[in-house]
Order: C-alpha cells, then sequence, then structure tokens
C-alpha cells in the first residue's frame, strides 16, 4: 500500500505544473464567480499569475525523460518545450486580447477561465503517453475552443461558426476515437511505447491496423486544418471575436504538433510507409489550396485562416520525411509560425477600436503615414509568413525543404517552394497597401503601452530569430534529442 | 568590445534614422556623433593595445549564422595591425565628418535622415574591415554602396543627383559582379569563405587552372584575383570604372568626404592588401594592378587641370590618388599603399570638407570661375585648404610627401612587367597633381574677387563646427607622416598582416637606406618627384595668377587635346553611346520578344490569372453550409482509406 | 484480428435486416384503407391547435447537459466504489480531486444562475 502511495506521490510531483495549473485555474474561476466588473482585471493578473507559476514548475521538473501514472504520463524535453512555448504564447494572448475585450464589454473571467483549461488540454497532450491520454487533452483543448469562438454571445456569427466548429469537430473527434479503438482492438494496447514495441515493418500488411490509421490520420488533419480538412478554419478564423482567433491560430498548433508527434512518429513510428503518403497528399492539397485561395481573400483574417492551411502544409511536409531532421524542422517551423501568427492578429487588434473590427485589407491602407513604426512590424509579420530572408520564416521554410531534399522527396520542395512563391502575392498584398495606398482613414493608433511593447517585441523577435537561428536551432534540437 | 565598435554607429543609426522626428534634430546628431565617438574610442584603445603593448592579433567567429553544404557563414572578426590602422582612420574621418554636418547640413530638412545614412555608413564600413570572411567583406562592401547610392541622390529631388546614384549604382554592379565571381572562384577551390583557411591553401589554389576558353587553361590565382580585383576597381573607382565618382559629387559635401574620398572609395585598397597572400602568387594579375592603376593616376590627374567645379577638381584629384595607392599595390609595396590610404584620408577629407566650407560661404556655388580672392573672408579655411593641399602634392615634411614619395621610390624599384610605364605615371602625375591643386587655391582664393555683389556682402567664415574638423583634421595632414613613417613602412607593423614574398620586397630594399624622417626628406632633394611638384605649383602660379590670360590661349593653341580633356576621354559618351544605348536595345528586343510576349503574357501573367481563376472557382467551396463541410470530411477520409486500399 | 470484429458485422446486418424487414413487412401486410379521419392530425380527438414541431426553451438542454453531467458523475461512482479496496488512498484521494472540481463546477453554474428557471 504504501509502495503505491509513493509511486502516486511521485506522479503527481512529476505532473505538478499540470496540477498547479489546473488548481490554480479553478482558483481564477472561484475568484471570478465572487468579484465585480469593476474588479475584472484582478481575473486577468491571475491568470497570468497562473501562468507564471505554471513555466516556473515547468523549469523546476527534473529534466531528461521520466514517466508517470503507469504510462499514461511522459515528460520529456519535447514536453517541456511545448508547454514552455504554449504557456508564453497563451500569456501574450492574454496581453494582446484585454484591451479589446475591455473596450467591447467583452471582459468577462470565462474567456480567460476557458484560455487556461485550453493550455491545460496542450499540456495533457504534451505529456501524453496514452491514446487515452491524448484523447482526454483533445478534448479538453477542443470543448474549450468551441466555447471561445462562441464567448460573444450577441454575435450571430460568432455563434454560427461555433456552432460549425463544434460540429465539425465532433465529426473529427468521433472518427479519431474510432481510429484509436481499431488501433486498440489490432494490438491491444493504448501505450504509445508499447505500441511501438508490439508495431514492427510487419503493421503495413495488416488492413485493421492501416484502417485505425486512416481514421487517426483523418482526425490529426482536421486539427490541423489540413486540406480536405480544413473547411472550419477560414469561418471560423473568421467569425470568431479577433482575440479568439488569435488565440485559436497560435497556442493549438504546438498541441497538434505534439499529437502528431506522439501519435504517429513515436508511437505509430514504424508505420510510416504508410502514413507519409497519406501525410504527403495533405501537405500537398493544403499548400496549394491555401495559398491559392488566399490570393482572392479580401478579409485579412480570412487569408491568414487560408495561411494557416498553407503553413500547415509546410509543418506536414517536414514532418512527413519521419527523420530526426524532418521533426525538428517541422517543430521549428511551428514555433516560428506561431510567432508570426501571434503577430499579425495582434496587428489587427491594433488597429481595430470599438465599432470597427480593421479586419480587412484595405483597412491596413497607408498604415505607413499613420504608423511608420507598426508598419514596419507588420511588414516583418507578413514577409516573415511569406518566407523571405532574413526573417525567421526563411529559415523555417529552409530547414524544411532542406529535410525533404535529404530523403529525396525533391519533387515535394519543388512543389512547396512554387506555392511560396504564390503565397508570396498575397503577403506583399497587405505590405503594399500599407505603403503605397493612401491612408482610408486618420483615427490614431490605440493600444496601451504594455501592447505596443509585446507587439515590438514580437515583430523583432522574427527579425532577430532570423538573424540570429542558432540558439532556436538548438533549443528544437535539444527538445527532440 | 569589438562587437561594440561596429554596434555603436548601428545602434545610433537606427536610434537616428526610426525615431528621428521623435528625438529632433539635436537628439539625432547627439546620438549619432556620440555613437561614432565610442567607436573611434574604442578602436584608438584597440590599435594601442596591438601597435603599442603588443597585444595578439584576434581571429574569432562571434556567430554563426548558417551552415549549409559544409560552408560556414559566420560573422567574425579578424582585428590585427591593418584592420586596427583602417578602424582608427574611418572612426576619426567620420566623427569629423559627423560634426562638420552640424554646420553643412544646418538647413537641411533631412537633417536626421542624413545623420542615419553615415552613422549607417560607418557601420557598414566597421564590418568590412574587421571582416575575417569573404560573406561578411562582401556584406559590408555592398552596405557601403548601398549608402553611398542613397547619399548620392540624398537630395533626391534633383534630376542630376538621381543621374549620378543610378550610374554609381550601375557601374557598380560591373565592379561586384567581378568581384563575386573571384570569391565564387575561392569558394569553389577552397570550400571556404574563411580568410585563414583560403590563405593556408593558398599554394593548392596557385596549382588549379581554369579553361575559360576551350582549351585555354588560365592559372586560377591569376584568375580569381583578377576578379577580386575587379571588384575594387569598380569600388575604389579605377579606369575605366571610374566614371560614377566624378558624378557623385551630387551628394553633399561631408559625403565626399566621408565617402568619396577617405573611407568607402579606399575599400577596394583594402581589400587588396588584404588579400595579399593571394596577389603574391600571381605576377600576371599584379601587372594588371600596377597598369590599371598608373593609367588612373596620371590620366585622371588630367582632368584636374581642365574642371571647374571646385568639388570635381577635389574628386579628380581623389580619383588619381587612388591611382597611386593601386600602384603601390601592384608592385608589392601594400604597405606604402595602405600608409598612402591613411595620409590621404586625412588631407583629402580635409579638401573636401574646406571645399564645403568654400561653397558654404558662396551660398553653395561652386564654380571656380566665380570664385577668387576668398583668403581673406575666409582664412582658416584657407590656411587648412593650403595645409591639404601641400600635403597633397608632396610639400617635404608634410604627410603626403612621406607617403607619395616612398610609393614613387618602390615603383622605381620594382623589376615588374610595366613597372617602367607606371614609374613615367607616377612620376609625371606629380607635377600634374602640384598643377591642378594650385590652380585650385589660386582661382578659389587668390587673384580677383570674381564673385558677384551680393555673394561678397554675405562672405563670412564658417561656424565653428565647420572649422574645428577642419583645424583637426589639418594637424595629422602634417604631422603624422613623420610619425608613422618609419614604423609602417619599414618597420614591420604589418608583419602578419599583409603577406609579402621575399623576391617582390621592395619596401625592404627601401628600408635598408632608412636612418628617420629627416635623412628620409634630405634624401627627397636627390629624386626628381620633388622638383616636379615645385616646377607644378611654379606653373599654377604663372598660369593663374600672373598671366591669367595665357591657360585660354593655351587651349586654342591644343584645342583638341582640350576637348578630349574635356569630354573626360569619351568614357561618358562611350558608356551612354555604346555600352547603355547598345544593352536598352538589346533590352528591348528581349523585352518585347521574350517578357512582354513569353513571360509576361503566358508566364507571369498567365499564371496569375490562372491562380486568381482557380482561387475564385475554389472558393465557392467554402460555402458557408455545415454539410457541405462535413461531405468534404467524409469524402477525404474515404480518399484516405482509398490511398490505403492503392498502396499496400 | 479482423476476424474478432466478425460477429460485429453479423450483428450489424442482423439488426439492419431485422429493422428493415419489419417494416417492409409492415408495408406490405398492412391493410390501408385511407379516409380524412384517418388522414388528419389530431390531438387527443382534437384539431391540433398549433404545429407539432414547438421550440423549446433553450434552457432545457442547459438542464438536460447538466443533468447528464452529474448522472455521470454518479456513473463513475460505483465502479469506483465496488474497486475501493484495490485501489486504496490514492483511489480515494483521486475521487476527492475529482469531486471538488466537479463541485467548483456546480458552484459556478449556481452562481451564475443557470439553475433558475426564470
Amino acid at each position: 500500500m504504501t509502495a503505491v502511495s509513493t509511486s502516486y506521490l511521485h506522479d503527481l510531483t512529476l505532473s505538478l505544473p499540470e496540477v498547479f495549473l489546473l488548481g490554480a485555474t479553478l482558483v481564477v474561476l472561484f475568484v471570478d464567480l465572487f468579484i465585480s466588473q469593476a474588479h475584472r482585471q484582478l481575473t486577468y493578473l491571475l491568470s497570468l499569475l497562473t501562468l507564471v507559476g505554471t513555466v516556473v514548475l515547468l523549469v523546476a521538473v527534473p529534466e531528461g525523460r521520466h514517466v508517470g501514472f503507469a504510462g499514461m504520463y511522459v515528460t520529456d524535453g519535447f514536453a517541456r518545450l511545448i508547454k514552455l512555448m504554449t504557456a508564453g504564447t497563451v500569456a501574450a494572448a492574454f496581453l494582446y486580447s484585454r484591451d479589446y475585450l475591455i473596450k467591447r464589454g467583452l471582459f468577462k473571467g470565462e474567456y480567460f477561465v476557458l484560455a487556461l483549461f485550453a493550455t491545460l488540454g496542450i499540456f495533457v497532450m504534451a505529456s501524453a503517453g496514452n491514446l487515452l491520454t491524448m484523447y482526454l487533452g483533445i478534448e479538453l483543448l477542443a470543448l474549450s475552443q468551441y466555447a471561445l469562438v462562441a464567448f460573444d454571445r450577441d454575435s450571430p456569427i460568432a455563434a454560427e461558426s461555433a456552432m460549425k466548429y463544434f460540429v465539425l469537430g465532433a465529426i473529427a473527434s468521433g472518427v479519431l476515437l474510432y481510429g484509436i479503438s481499431i488501433i486498440y482492438g489490432v494490438t491491444g494496447t493504448f501505450d504509445l511505447s508499447m505500441l511501438a514495441q508490439r508495431l514492427d515493418a510487419h503493421a503495413l500488411t495488416q488492413v485493421g491496423l492501416l484502417f485505425g490509421l486512416a481514421f487517426v490520420m483523418a482526425g490529426v488533419a482536421f486539427k490541423f486544418g489540413a486540406v480536405p480538412f480544413h473547411m472550419w478554419i477560414p469561418d471560423v478564423y473568421h467569425g470568431a471575436p479577433t482575440p479568439v482567433t488569435l488565440f485559436l491560430g497560435a497556442a493549438p498548433k504546438l498541441a497538434y504538433f505534439a499529437l502528431s508527434f506522439r501519435v504517429l512518429a513515436e508511437g505509430l513510428g514504424s508505420m510510416a510507409g504508410a502514413w507519409q503518403g497519406m501525410l504527403m497528399v495533405l501537405a500537398v492539397l493544403s499548400i496549394a489550396v491555401g495559398n491559392v485561395v488566399a490570393v482572392s481573400q479580401t478579409n485579412l483574417k480570412r487569408m491568414l485562416a487560408y495561411s494557416t492551411i498553407s503553413n500547415v502544409g509546410f509543418i506536414l511536409l517536414g514532418f512527413l520525411t519521419a527523420t530526426p531532421f524532418g521533426y525538428r524542422a517541422a517543430l521549428l517551423y511551428t514555433i516560428t509560425y506561431v510567432l508570426m501568427a501571434l503577430g499579425s492578429f495582434a496587428m489587427i487588434i491594433l488597429l481595430s477600436r470599438k465599432g470597427f473590427e480593421a479586419d480587412r485589407i484595405d483597412d491596413f491602407k497607408g498604415l505607413a503615414q499613420r504608423s511608420p513604426w507598426f508598419a514596419w512590424m507588420m511588414l516583418f509579420f507578413m514577409v516573415g509568413t511569406a518566407g523571405v530572408p532574413p526573417f525567421a520564416g526563411f529559415f523555417a521554410k529552409l530547414y524544411v525543404i532542406q529535410a525533404l531534399v535529404e530523403v529525396g522527396f525533391t519533387w515535394l520542395a519543388v512543389v512547396a517552394v512554387l506555392f511560396s512563391v504564390v503565397g508570396a502575392f498575397y503577403y506583399l498584398r497587405v505590405v503594399k497597401a500599407m505603403f503605397f495606398d493612401a491612408p482610408a482613414d486618420d483615427a490614431p493608433i490605440g493600444g496601451a503601452f504594455s501592447f505596443k511593447v509585446l507587439l515590438s517585441l514580437n515583430g523583432l523577435a522574427v527579425l532577430a530569430l532570423g538573424l540570429f537561428n542558432t540558439p532556436l536551432v538548438e533549443l528544437v534540437a535539444k527538445a527532440l534529442r | 568590445m569589438y562587437i561594440a565598435v561596429v554596434l555603436a554607429p548601428l545602434i545610433a543609426s537606427i536610434l537616428a534614422g526610426l525615431l528621428g522626428r521623435v528625438i529632433g534634430r539635436v537628439g539625432a546628431h547627439s546620438v549619432t556623433i556620440l555613437g561614432v565617438a565610442v567607436s573611434f574610442v574604442l578602436s584608438a584603445l584597440i590599435f594601442k593595445g596591438q601597435a603599442f603593448d603588443g597585444q595578439p592579433p584576434f581571429n574569432g567567429a562571434v556567430y554563426t549564422w548558417l551552415v549549409s553544404d559544409g560552408i560556414t557563414m559566420q560573422i567574425g572578426f579578424l582585428i590585427d595591425h591593418l584592420t586596427t590602422l583602417m578602424m582608427v582612420v574611418v572612426t576619426f574621418v567620420s566623427l569629423m565628418v559627423h560634426i562638420y554636418t552640424i554646420g553643412y547640413m544646418h538647413d537641411d530638412p533631412g537633417y536626421q535622415r542624413f545623420f542615419a545614412y553615415i552613422s549607417l555608413f560607418t557601420f557598414a564600413m566597421l564590418m568590412l574591415v574587421m571582416s575575417n570572411n569573404f560573406l561578411q567583406l562582401f556584406f559590408g562592401w555592398e552596405a557601403v554602396g548601398l549608402v553611398s547610392y542613397l547619399l548620392i541622390g540624398f537630395w533626391y529631388t534633383r534630376p542630376t543627383a538621381i543621374f549620378a546614384n543610378m550610374k554609381a549604382f550601375l557601374v557598380n554592379r560591373v565592379g561586384d559582379f567581378g568581384f563575386v565571381l573571384g570569391i565564387a572562384g575561392i569558394v569553389y577551390l577552397t570550400g571556404s569563405l574563411d580568410y585563414q583557411t583560403v590563405f593556408g591553401m593558398k599554394q593548392a589554389m596557385a596549382q588549379h587552372s581554369f579553361a575559360l576558353f576551350e582549351g585555354q587553361p588560365f592559372n586560377a590565382m591569376t584568375v580569381i584575383c583578377i576578379c577580386l580585383f575587379i571588384g575594387a576597381m569598380g569600388k575604389s573607382a579605377q579606369v575605366p570604372l571610374h566614371v560614377w565618382l566624378p558624378d557623385s559629387m551630387e551628394g553633399p559635401t561631408p559625403i565626399s568626404a566621408l565617402i568619396h574620398a577617405a573611407t568607402m572609395v579606399t575599400a577596394g585598397i583594402f581589400m587588396v592588401a588584404r588579400m595579399s597572400p593571394l596577389f603574391e602568387l600571381s605576377d600576371t594579375a599584379r601587372s594588371f594592378v600596377l597598369i590599371i592603376g598608373a593609367t588612373t593616376a596620371l590620366f585622371m590627374g588630367f582632368l584636374g587641370i581642365v574642371n571647374n567645379d571646385i568639388k570635381r577638381v577635389v574628386a579628380y584629384s581623389t580619383l588619381s590618388q587612388l591611382g597611386y595607392m593601386t600602384v603601390a599595390l601592384g608592385v608589392s609595396a601594400y604597405g606604402a599603399g595602405i600608409f598612402h590610404l591613411m595620409t590621404h584620408a586625412f588631407f583629402k577629407a580635409l579638401l573636401f570638407l574646406a571645399a564645403g566650407s568654400v561653397i558654404m560661404a558662396m551660398h553653395h556655388e561652386q564654380d571656380m570661375r566665380q570664385m577668387g580672392g576668398l583668403r581673406k573672408y575666409l582664412p582658416i579655411t584657407y590656411a587648412t585648404s593650403l595645409i591639404g593641399s601641400l600635403a597633397l602634392i608632396g610639400f617635404p615634411g608634410f604627410s603626403g610627401f612621406f607617403s607619395k614619395d616612398a610609393l614613387i621610390e618602390a615603383v622605381g624599384e620594382s623589376h615588374l612587367n610595366g613597372a617602367g610605364y607606371a614609374y613615367f605615371c607616377v612620376l609625371a602625375g606629380v607635377f600634374v597633381t602640384a598643377l591642378y591643386s594650385f590652380r585650385m587655391i589660386f582661382m578659389t582664393f587668390h587673384g580677383p574677387e570674381r564673385m558677384d555683389q551680393h555673394t561678397r556682402e554675405h562672405l563670412h567664415e564658417s561656424p565653428w563646427v565647420v572649422t574645428v574638423p577642419l583645424i583637426l583634421l589639418a594637424i595629422p595632414s602634417v604631422l603624422i607622416g613623420w610619425v608613422t613613417v618609419g614604423p609602417l613602412l619599414f618597420g614591420g607593423y604589418f608583419d602578419g598582416a599583409i603577406v609579402v614574398a621575399p623576391e617582390h620586397d621592395v619596401l625592404k630594399e627601401m628600408g635598408a637606406n632608412f636612418e628617420g624622417p629627416v635623412q628620409f626628406i634630405l634624401e627627397a632633394f636627390r629624386a626628381p618627384a620633388l622638383y616636379l611638384a615645385a616646377a607644378g605649383v611654379l606653373s599654377a602660379y604663372v598660369l593663374y595668377l600672373v598671366k591669367p590670360e595665357m591657360p585660354a590661349k593655351i587651349r586654342a593653341r591644343v584645342e583638341p587635346l582640350y576637348r578630349v580633356l574635356d569630354n573626360k576621354y569619351g568614357f561618358d559618351w562611350f558608356n551612354e553611346h555604346v555600352i547603355a544605348a547598345g544593352s536598352r536595345s538589346l533590352g528591348k528586343l528581349f523585352w518585347t520578344i521574350g517578357d512582354e510576349t513569353l513571360i509576361d503574357g503566358a508566364l507571369v501573367n498567365g499564371s496569375a490569372r490562372a491562380v486568381e481563376w482557380t482561387s475564385a472557382l475554389v472558393r465557392h467551396v467554402q460555402s458557408g453550409y455545415l454539410y457541405h463541410y462535413a461531405f468534404a470530411m467524409i469524402m477525404g477520409l474515404a480518399a484516405l482509406l482509398a490511398y490505403l486500399l492503392f498502396h499496400t | 484480428m479482423l476476424a474478432n470484429y466478425l460477429p460485429v458485422l453479423i450483428f450489424l446486418l442482423v439488426a439492419g435486416g431485422f429493422g428493415g424487414l419489419l417494416i417492409v413487412l409492415g408495408f406490405v401486410l398492412g391493410p390501408r384503407k385511407p379516409d380524412s379521419e384517418k388522414l388528419s392530425p389530431y390531438e387527443c380527438g382534437f384539431e391540433a391547435f398549433e404545429d407539432s414541431r414547438i421550440k423549446f426553451d433553450v434552457r432545457y438542454y442547459l438542464v438536460a447537459i447538466l443533468f447528464i453531467l452529474f448522472d455521470l458523475e454518479i456513473a463513475f461512482l460505483f465502479p469506483w466504489a465496488v474497486s475501493l479496496h484495490a485501489i486504496g488512498r490514492p483511489g480515494i484521494l483521486s475521487m476527492v480531486v475529482f469531486l471538488t472540481i466537479l463541485l467548483v463546477g456546480f458552484i459556478y453554474e449556481w452562481k451564475k444562475g443557470a439553475l433558475e428557471w426564470d
């Protein structure tokens, strides 16, 4: 009995960041219930404190790979990096969102609590050692996201997109769960490391496993928003309030990378021959459709949604090489993309004010005259995402392409580069609007001081990580050792 | 510490450029002057450490940017005696120019922009000289070029400025093309961008040969060195790539002093000196260098005699002096070349700034025919210009004397192919230099006052921000030669930084007879150069003060020759009518056939249209209906399953 | 392995077939003599007052979902109670945590007024 207790304690200590995050979130929820709207800042501050505390605990967790809860929970360098990045991203999302929410009377505790629960979901996914833990994390994240999209209750378009997201998400969850159950049926285990042991090259001939894999694949593709499972992305990005879009566009991408890494690379690694082909189709379709359709968008949020789809294609391209270098390239790409997506959406928030969303490309006209500094920041984000050197996005793309060439998928690399060129067009269109068109309105640029500082740092980081990309490369390499 | 040297001006430049409106004029010049001053002080400390305290050279990477195909691209510094000398010269002149600019650009609306540019230039130039690899060298090379174009076109509303800026850009592209080819050749042969590695493999490189034409192998080292030197020709304005430099005088005068006289144009000289281990292995390449340099030195000097624009005269003199430096490189007297580079940086910056001071006083009138007798209105400017000119013509004891005399003597000692021609050119050049320098002094400061009434009433000496840099620059123009001639030329200061093969080492032969500056001066009285210079000054005195009607008569007598000079040997005409027109018509041909119909019509617009069309089409798939979306998902799933069916 | 799923397949076939069969049988065998009374919609013999599809108050769903939540909680408590001996102190601790979370949720919905009909 005591043996059980000590191991239980050990497990709890391992998962202390999650335990703390959950506890603190409940406290935030509780406190928020009993304070008046005037004191809502307290919720905001407590939420940020929660993240800070979580980060502190994350750093304190012993390094190296540790397994707890009978293999359900795994902590290693990868999980740690994903979690730290997530915490940072969510904190940035909170900072970016505050003013927007206050101005529109949306400054409610639920935004923060739901986002924190979503964060917990991401943490669980990053540390999942078992298909069930993974599923638990996915659902925790997904349910929080559905609710977040519908967060602005008076907006019909938000409600509509939340509904779509929910229904499609439910289908995807069902498909994923179905795939998991088939895999369990064939192998008799949910445990990812056990799965890796039981599967060998022989697995590719087992029709049942392949069926399970296809269903899991569809689920993963939906989460990422890869074509043809991408339909929800534009509607949801467009319909949700911008701070929610900012949140959806950033942190969960890290989680979905964790999902594919844990399940496909770690658990089903020996079936790479099968999922490589599927990912290839998904990735090429995503890059093609994402980039091509983005060209005809006039709404910036929708454009960024399609840009997400194409960038997801790139992440999958790096991933499908199934080499350590490829995984690293994909993770590097994900992190870089998250950074740039945060900034791009934050720019929309910066320009918006009550009754004006600033989410059309036309709203950015002449920004260079209204605020040269932030026009340059937006330029950094746009050309960074387009993959122009020396910005961070360039190296991310370069590494992915290098990984592809290394394993002999040269044609994929060529396709990727070609569609990136198409993609450059619509990013540059924003730049053109900012620098060469006359301003459509001359309202002063709002935004709190902390917001502006963070946004500037974010923009400069996109540049700095291009000029000095070694630290990030090393960080990623360390995490995926 | 090394990083601080380059970062101080960069940060200052960013502050002045991006926040120019916020920090205002005073803020902009304070922050940039502070940045450059920090850089200067640090450079001086590093110089002291290496030259006097015997600290070893530093060579190391600061940051690795990218590793691709085994070639490491990094930012690194190689700080040796050559570098520290350049750093001190660059930062000192830059600091003087910064201070001077406060006065010169006082009324200009682009005040902050200007300071941002010149600080940025200082950063780029430092990156160039401090580099320890070819990539960073190239980066600095292009960056100084960029700032130079920006500054030539600084007054972008003037069409001539835009034309000059374009010309500088195009001509430099030709040079850069050669430069890149040279670097590519090095990477091809050694697989490295690092100086140390490349120099270590120089013997192996010299064994290779490139078959440029069928069955005609060329020594690899010769090809690479000539390519590199073509880059230097562009940047250091050697014939025939010199045409941009006179036109660059369209830029503000401080720029002419800093970029187009003292620092940037000497980048080519510096680069060749830095590459001395490579150039030493190719006599052919050095002969090429020698002949180009000698031609530039003499023939550009002639142009100085016929020009009437005060800045252009100084510009042609710069060209001619750059030719001198190049000649020194050609005869393997790298030390003498760098020595002349240093003294020239001081006195030529001085002359330009003095010319600027005159121009300011004359309300931006640059024609010397409208000047005269300014001596009494601008005493400080006069005195400092005189010092500058004396240094330039090589008056015994002044800095230019030491460098130029040593250089000429080195040419005389050399046995390289073309050395005889070069010796003649540099000697004749001495006379020409003295003639145009004092022609300028006499036309500007002596003789009758030819300006109009209005200008004369407003003539007054420039403010202290202008005169103080003049005085500060005049001091080294006089003295620096005394102090440095011994160690720099004969004392082995450059040992390790510059490599000279023993059989080429002309400076060493001269050094055997060297017994201190005084003896060096006395020695000069036995050589022809000094008398030629005196003859030049005398001719100028006679022609422009005693008998001012003489030049016109001479001109009438040798009309065709004058025409040739006035047209600058027809280089501009040739470029304009043959190269530019030819390439334009060729371009037009390609444009109509290749670009407009094929690329634009079919490829670019065609694919753009195709993308747009597809985009609009696919957009309709995004119908907004939930069941459409769910349907797509199910179809996707089915497709994945089908994929399995066909692939397993 | 896939053979293990054969009974499931058979079950699906039988269930589907049987369901379909009954409908078809009723369709085929049942007598059909429609008249106006038989075809009219009726409500306990009266004419219909309104459309049979009425809008439910959204609160109904809210209560239903809350009910399911706590219903599932009970369903979870049963296996836990039965295996309490095997899982020991960690088991009890875990359940305390679980119930605490649920309790916070309960307080939240209560305070937000989700349980008040009006």
